[in-house]
């Protein structure tokens, strides 16, 4: 036992690599909120008139709700006037060519082991890159907008597609849909926007990178990808944040629509600032994620590796719509130190012949919190609707709590919902049987562990699996062989 | 909005009667049960009957249970036919001491059924009360706490009497203890219950609790028993629910578990227009074992809610929770189940598992099996399936000449008999195993002597 405690030590122990803090100049809006906020940040972006409104309608709903305090988290009180809604790195106009690109925010990605450059060559992957709010690159545009696809910036999506934008926007999340995504709905500064048109399958891993980067500044971007008939996308989404010591907001919506046979595979990998090893400092990431399978037969995948943020409150969750449509929800969430999360998903059976799938891992480690929350909802039209949950927790060490709230609702006969869910800590037995094969206790827990995560982790594109592999290796280091 | 608005008037109404009869629920009561009387209300009052929005009632709306017009019956009915005579729910090869409760008040113990042993005291609450105050001072209202739930509250708010048990150490009773709870009213009745069963270390008690109504008027009983288990002592606690559908029962159980001890609960509901089962079990000493089990078939538009919490807070206990349903018709079930491992407590086995059956489209089932897990050393799981009968199961059924009808209650009884089987007392076994036959079969599922129609 002596040993399996050291390492779990180290492991807890283990220093954020990612923090460090990058000299851009910053464009800030003074603090606090109200409307006439709101209106410099649409007139800022010189938006069109149903954007004003949209966000104005938000607001105005917003000032009437009350943070939400269902979940299992102890969240400090949080001042919304003493944050400031608007950050935009000082605009460099006309970028041709990464050369362009200010130096040391390129040194930021490099530190971050994304060279752009090297991504553009050799991973064929098209980068949007956002450093707090606005979108400062886009990549590979060119070979997209050759089959049609829209791959930018949400502000540009909003001067040049407004139509689509008006059309979609708040679909899948109505701007009072909760608390946070109505905030989100008000001020968010930027954020990706992607749209496929029919029976284009996208030819590349979509990806964006989000980075929190000026101090105080909550940022709130907005995502909407919208997938037409018989089209496919992969879309990836990763962040680290650099170490900051007051809390930063970081409040996020993304909408994914799914037409008739469309298919939308979107991942994750999070990796704010958890805060310190006494539980100070630390991102709140409180997202709201939501996905439409409208079209008969469409499909929604959530793949999310969690490691980061001081406290999580985020559900990826799939609306069942179109008949014999599939949503998937696979989720790896590790908490350490002093982070909380709460994190699952719901699913929401209308359509016929609909299935779903949820498989959530979670590992607590040090003095955190990990739950589970989740809704499985199967309405009376959803006949022959399935449904498995599978939600397991590992403990590392006797002060940290695993929690799992799923919720289960079903209203006609033909359709089948399991659930199950188990907690537990690495076995005696399985340490010494990997001891008496010779494997030292430390590769023995990381064989454990990275078996327990796998089935998720084969879940993720190729490009991202190296990523998730790597930020589970510095959450968990030592621990993975 | 407007049902808030009507559930605040009757929370009002209920908070009106209480200060009309006031001066009548203190005057005559013991000390002890007066003493939590106005904190209980005040807490009712704060809390009002709970709404959808209170997470541990959000799948069991309440409001029109409470609406209509209830005659609250805070005296003990007058000399009223000898029950015992026509009431007749024993079971056969089963020799029990049978003890009668009508809308909440202690009746009597049938002296034909034989004396308890010495020591033992199974007696009106009212009555222990105020004789032997210091027997209880320590255990009322100790576990159900008023602050913690409306309905609690309310009962303690209204407590006027109820059975109380006790059981000195190292006394085991040998035969089952019966309580029969029958409602019968001329108007539609607001029923409150107090029970309190205090097993000293070393005890063992095998306890059968029946439900019954007894004429069609509307019931509501709202009932709360505190059990109080010693060190190495063991408690089975078996109840049979069979209602009408126009009564209301709401039932809380807390259970405080010392080292070593043993309880054993099974809750049978066969029949019931509304039912909540509200269960606590802490496991407050080391080895203790819970073994909760419950099963529910509902047709009409009955509603079940089993509602569980089980807080592990000593180390080295072992709990089991098994919950079945088979919903019919446009019956509604609710589960809810919590296993809280507190801290500290280490080396814990706790499972929980609710499979439901809905055998029509109208038939609805929400489930909600939690796990709150504190300490790392623990194996703690739950599980929880909504379905229907396995179609190829049936399919081979039939191949064996069964037809369809007869394949499909096979398979029901099948199911729920995984809950039957954990009744440890056989002859009630086996006539629970023959009530859910008759139930399953449509037929109405009361014992072949009694006079009573209690299902009609």
């Amino acid at each position: 036992m002596g040993a399996q405690d050291k390492i779990l030590n180290k492991v807890t122990q283990e220093d954020y690599k990612y923090g460090f803090t990058s000299n851009i100049e910053t464009d800030i809006l003074g603090k606090g909120l109200n409307e006439d906020i709101i209106r410099i940040i649409s007139a800022k972006k010189n938006e069109p008139e149903f954007m004003l409104q949209f966000r104005l309608e938000a607001y105005r709903k917003w000032l009437k709700m009350e943070m939400p305090d269902w979940a299992y988290l102890k969240i400090p009180p949080i001042d919304f006037q003493e944050i400031s809604y608007y950050a935009a790195p000082k605009k460099n106009p006309d970028l041709k060519s990464l050369d362009e690109v200010d130096p040391e925010l390129l040194d930021t990605f490099n530190k971050l082991g994304i060279p752009l450059e090297e991504q553009k060559q050799l991973a064929g992957v098209a980068v949007d890159a956002i450093i707090d709010s606005v979108s400062v690159k886009t990549t590979f545009k060119e070979t997209l907008a050759e089959k049609g696809i829209i791959f930018c910036s949400f502000s540009e999506a909003v001067q040049e597609h407004p139509d689509l934008v008006k059309k979609y926007l708040s679909m899948a999340v109505p701007v009072a849909d909760n608390y946070f995504a109505a905030l989100n709905s008000a001020v968010f500064s930027d954020g990706s926007f992607c749209y496929i048109p029919k029976g284009v399958r996208c030819p590349m891993e979509l990806s964006t990178y989000f980075r929190i980067n000026a101090a105080n500044t909550g940022q709130f971007e907005r995502t909407l990808i919208i997938a037409e008939d018989n089209s496919y996308v992969s879309y990836l989404e990763g962040c680290t944040a650099p170490m900051r010591d007051e809390n930063q907001l970081h409040a996020a919506v993304v909408e994914i629509i799914a037409l008739e046979r469309a298919e939308v595979k979107y991942s994750t990998v999070q990796n704010w600032y958890p805060g310190d090893k006494n539980g100070k400092g630390g991102i709140f990431n409180f997202v709201t994620k939501r996905g439409i399978c409208r079209g008969e037969s469409s499909k929604i995948s959530w793949t999310q590796v969690e490691t980061g943020s001081a406290i999580t409150w985020k559900y990826p969750s799939c609306i069942l719509i179109g008949d014999n449509s599939v949503g998937e929800f696979n989720s790896v969430a590790v908490t350490n130190n002093f982070q909380q999360a709460d994190t699952g998903s719901k699913m929401i059976h209308i359509g016929k012949n609909t299935k779903s799938t949820i498989i959530s891992k979670g590992i607590s480690a040090g003095r955190s919190s990990n739950s589970y929350r989740g809704l499985v909802k199967i309405l009376p039209d959803a006949v022959n609707s399935r449904n498995f949950s599978q939600c397991d927790s590992l403990l590392l060490g006797d002060r940290c709590g695993a929690h799992t709230f799923p919720y289960i609702e079903v209203s006609n006969k033909s359709s089948v919902v399991e659930h199950e869910a188990t907690t537990s800590k690495i076995g005696e037995d399985q340490i010494f049987y990997c001891n008496q094969r010779c494997l030292s206790t430390e590769d023995a827990v990381g064989m454990i562990v990275n078996g327990y995560v796998r089935e998720v982790l084969n879940k993720l594109p190729m490009e991202f699996a190296v990523e998730a592999q790597k930020l589970l290796q510095i959450s968990l280091e030592g621990s993975i062989g | 909005m407007g049902v808030v608005v009507e559930n605040t008037d009757l929370s009002l109404k209920l908070a009106g009667h209480f200060n009309d009869v006031k001066e009548k629920l203190f005057l005559n009561s013991p000390d002890v049960i007066n003493a939590h009387r106005q904190k209980a209300f005040q807490d009712f009052v704060s809390q009002g009957i709970p709404t959808r929005k209170n997470e541990s009632y959000k799948y069991t709306d309440l409001q029109p249970t409470f609406m209509p017009d209830y005659t609250f019956i805070h005296e003990k009915g007058g000399g009223d036919v000898a029950l015992h005579e026509i009431f007749k729910c024993d079971v056969p090869q089963l020799d029990t001491y049978m003890v009668l409760l009508q809308n909440g008040w202690f009746y009597d113990q049938d002296s034909r059924t034989g004396v308890l042993p010495e020591g033992v005291i199974m007696d009106s609450l009212e009555n222990v009360a105020k004789q032997q105050p210091e027997l209880i001072e320590k255990y009322y209202a100790a576990l159900a706490k008023s602050e913690d739930d409306p309905l609690i509250a309310l009962n303690t708010a209204f407590a006027k009497d109820g059975y109380l048990l006790y059981i000195p150490a190292n006394v085991e009773i040998a035969k089952p203890l019966q309580i029969i709870n029958l409602l019968k009213s001329d108007t539609d009745a607001f029923i409150t219950q107090r029970n309190l069963v205090i097993a000293e270390p070393g005890a063992k008690v095998n306890l059968i609790i029946c439900d019954h109504t007894l004429n069609s008027n509307k019931y509501l009983s709202n009932s709360v028993t505190e059990i109080h288990i010693g060190e190495n002592a063991q408690v089975d606690y078996y109840v049979l629910q069979n209602q009408h559908n126009d009564s209301a029962s709401l039932n809380t159980v807390c259970i405080r578990q010392g080292n070593d001890s043993t309880v054993r609960t099974n809750t049978v509901s066969l029949h019931g227009g509304l039912i909540r089962n509200s269960l606590k079990v802490v496991l407050d000493g080391e080895n203790a074992e819970a073994g909760i089990f419950g099963m529910a078939f509902m047709d009409r538009r009955q509603h079940i809610d089993n509602f569980t919490r089980i807080i592990h807070a000593k180390p080295h206990c072992q709990s089991t929770q098994v919950y079945k349903n088979v919903m019919d018709d446009k019956s509604s079930g609710a589960f809810s189940g919590l296993i809280h491992v507190v801290r500290d407590a280490q080396k814990i086995n706790a499972f929980q598992r609710n499979n439901n059956l809905l055998l029509t489209d109208e038939a609805t089932m929400h489930t909600k099996p939690q796990l709150i897990i504190d300490a790392d050393d623990v194996k703690c799981s739950h599980g929880a399936t909504v379905g229907q009968i396995d179609n190829e199961a049936l399919f081979y059924l039939r191949t064996r000449g069964i037809g369809e009808k007869e394949a499909m209650l096979m398979m029901m009884n099948a199911f729920t008999h995984e809950v039957v089987q954990e009744i440890k007392v056989v002859p009630l076994r086996e006539r629970i195993d023959e009530l859910i036959s008759r139930r399953l079969n449509g037929e109405v599922a009361r014992c072949h002597e009694c006079a009573y129609d209690c299902d009609s």
